[in-house]
């Protein structure tokens, strides 16, 4: 199993802190997370929750200040990642670890040509000729699926359209052949139709080229179509994390089912969608006990007053609920269904 | 490409007619005239002398003569200064205060831009709260203040430059600094709000991402966005400093021609003051159109029509 390889990147209890006039607002509280070569990783959660906190963090992209870690590693094939210098980082960025935003609009720079940004990204990590560059950034804007793609070089962003934009975005994310890719939201300022073509793009270089990526969504069905494994981040903590299988078929924490709930399904059409009630609690001062607590229709006296430990639900499933221990009250989960 | 210049053309000349007639209708309804300022005046010579300059014209007439007049690049003859011709003053003072106004222009964008860079990423340290200060200064405190200071201190203690006059490259130093100044401060100040808001742009973040040093993000991809609201205060900012300024070639002596607007008025020259406000026009309509081109080739986003 992929497991027992040795993993191409490895976040262990990273706590990050964002120091603001009002106090220290805990962003990330001990997620860790593992993602292996050629493997599609989804972190899914509600804003705020400290998905892309965590994944900027791992290219060191969060401002400083106010941002700090407070500890926990991020390896990189077993180098530490946040003992890296700005000068080793910036080898690192874009060259093994590239990453992409939610919205391609203003991901550009609108003054310089599409082209030029592009083959930027090449010079600055590899020896090669302009012209070598050139070509190269040519082929991969052909292979992200840009027609006339010698015209597009020439071309500046507001000539593109929101979807060429994000294909261009990708472009210049993979053009260095990275081992892994962070999508930060990558269809979540596009139309429904370009949403599945971006995904579909990606699984498409994800074949092609091996590069393993890190999606951050909040939309379930984007991680049905791409993801391999899923993690389910709430308050700055994994809350669940396990093979796709394992979400939709046999998830286990009670905020996986809210968000299972929230899925508009084609054949409960006329079914009202069941949102989560009440807000996220305030990180300026996190509930020391699960964050979920307060919202949770399976809340115990322990849930306010102790963090769930992560246990095993199965082979690399794990889940941060106390429903999990053993005396815990049995609880009809209506999600659990036979794998098809 | 020649449409939009051939519209911008029509467009000047309505701008031009409409600041002229303005300025025409203002002037008159102003009280007292050219003369009145000569002392125990006999009626007869009054009524010769206005008879001279066409003042016992009906208003509308005097407006049409003069208007014709300016159509064929006539300005017309001084109140003020007997026997000189506006158009006379104009060529003498205007090269004086254009190489004025133009070298002041030059070091108050070069530096405005560097500290405001520098204040930008160096922001909430030292130099940031440096550049804020002599923002505030320089903003605050007015020109005629720093001239005499420079002089005293320059000229008058260290010796290092002449303290007023015109010809020599020494001479020029003081009144450039002390009219770059205002300039410096001010676009400092408003390149620093351009680069913080522009380093916090998504494609800072994609450029970082990319692997980019500190410098080339501020240089290849920050400066050519956050300059841009420079270039548009400056069009204005250099057509007001290259007609001279009252203030600064009085203090320093200079052969400008600064003084001729505001004593135009004081003396009711009419001819001086519909000469001087139709060349400044001219100048602002011309570095406007210059702003507008320089803008194009900075954004490609900008087009002509």
């Amino acid at each position: 199993m992929m497991s027992e390889k040795q993993p191409l990147l490895k976040i262990d209890e990273l706590r990050i802190s964002f120091n603001t006039y009002a106090g220290k607002v805990q962003a990330v509280r001990g997620v860790s997370l593992t993602l292996h070569a050629g493997e599609v990783l989804a972190m899914v959660g509600e804003s705020g929750c400290g998905k892309s906190v965590t994944a900027q963090s791992i290219l060191q992209l969060n401002p400083v200040p106010p941002t700090v870690v407070e500890g926990g590693s991020i390896t990189l094939e077993g180098k530490d990642l946040l003992k890296y210098s700005d000068a080793e980082m910036r080898k690192i960025r874009g060259h093994e670890i590239s990453m992409i935003f939610q919205d391609p609009m203003t991901s550009l720079n609108p003054t310089t040509r599409v082209g030029k940004q592009i083959t930027e990204a090449i010079l600055k990590h590899q020896k090669v000729s302009r012209k070598e560059a050139y070509s190269r950034a040519v082929d991969m804007l052909r292979m992200v699926g840009l027609s006339n793609p010698e015209q597009r070089m020439r071309q500046y962003p507001h000539e593109f359209s929101g979807g060429m934009r994000q294909r261009a975005m990708i472009a210049m994310a993979l053009v260095c052949n990275p081992k892994i890719l962070i999508a930060d939201e990558p269809t979540t300022a596009l139309d429904v139709t370009i949403q599945s073509q971006i995904v579909d793009l990606l699984l498409d270089l994800r074949q092609k080229l091996g590069t393993a990526i890190l999606i951050i969504t909040h939309d379930m069905g984007v991680v049905a179509d791409i993801a391999d494994r899923v993690a389910v981040m709430y308050a700055g903590v994994v809350v669940e994390q396990g093979s796709v299988r394992d979400l939709f078929y046999h998830p286990r924490h009670p905020y996986t089912w809210g968000l299972l709930d929230s899925i508009p399904k084609l054949d409960h059409s006329d079914e009202p969608l069941i949102p989560i009630q009440g807000t996220p609690p305030d990180l300026l001062n996190p509930p020391k006990g699960c964050p979920f607590a307060a919202r949770c229709d399976y809340c115990m006296a322990v849930c306010h007053d102790h963090l769930p430990e992560e246990t095993e639900a199965g082979e690399g499933h794990t889940v941060r609920c106390w429903l999990q221990h053993e005396f815990a009250p049995h609880v009809n989960n209506r999600f659990e269904r036979e794998d098809k | 490409m020649a449409r939009y210049f051939v519209k911008r053309l029509l467009m000047a000349i309505l701008t031009l007619w409409l600041i002229l007639t303005a300025t025409f209708i203002m002037m008159k309804s102003i009280p007292g005239d050219p003369f009145a300022n000569e002392k125990m005046i006999l009626p007869e010579i009054r009524a010769n002398m206005e008879a001279k300059y066409g003042l016992d014209k009906p208003l509308f007439e005097q407006y049409i003569t003069y208007m014709n007049n300016l159509l064929h690049g006539d300005f017309g003859i001084s109140f003020k200064y007997k026997g000189r011709s506006v158009n006379e003053i104009i060529a003498t003072g205007f090269p004086v205060s254009a190489a004025l106004g133009l070298s002041a222009c030059a070091v108050g964008l070069a530096l405005g831009i560097i500290f405001g860079i520098l204040a930008a990423v160096k922001r909430g340290k030292w130099p940031d709260y440096l550049v804020i200060i002599i923002s505030i200064l320089g903003v605050s405190v007015p020109a005629f203040v720093f001239g005499s200071l420079f002089q005293y201190v320059f000229a008058v203690k260290l010796k290092w430059f002449p303290v007023a006059g015109w010809g020599t490259f020494a001479a020029f130093v003081l009144p450039t600094l002390a009219l770059g100044l205002r300039m410096i401060a001010y676009i400092a100040r408003m390149m620093r709000t351009s680069m913080l808001d522009v380093m916090s742009q998504d494609y800072i973040k994609t450029a970082k991402a990319k692997g980019l040093s500190g410098m080339s993000i501020i240089w290849k991809h920050a400066f050519r966005n956050a300059v841009m609201p420079i270039i548009t205060v400056s069009g204005s900012m250099i057509a007001s400093t290259m007609v001279g300024s009252f203030v600064m070639e009085n203090i320093f002596n200079i052969p400008g021609m600064g003084k001729y607007l505001v004593n135009a008025v004081k003396d009711s020259d009419y001819t001086m003051i519909m000469g001087m406000t139709a060349f400044y026009a001219i100048i602002m309509i011309v570095t406007m159109l210059l702003v507008d081109v320089v803008y194009m080739l900075v954004d490609p986003r900008v087009k002509m029509d």
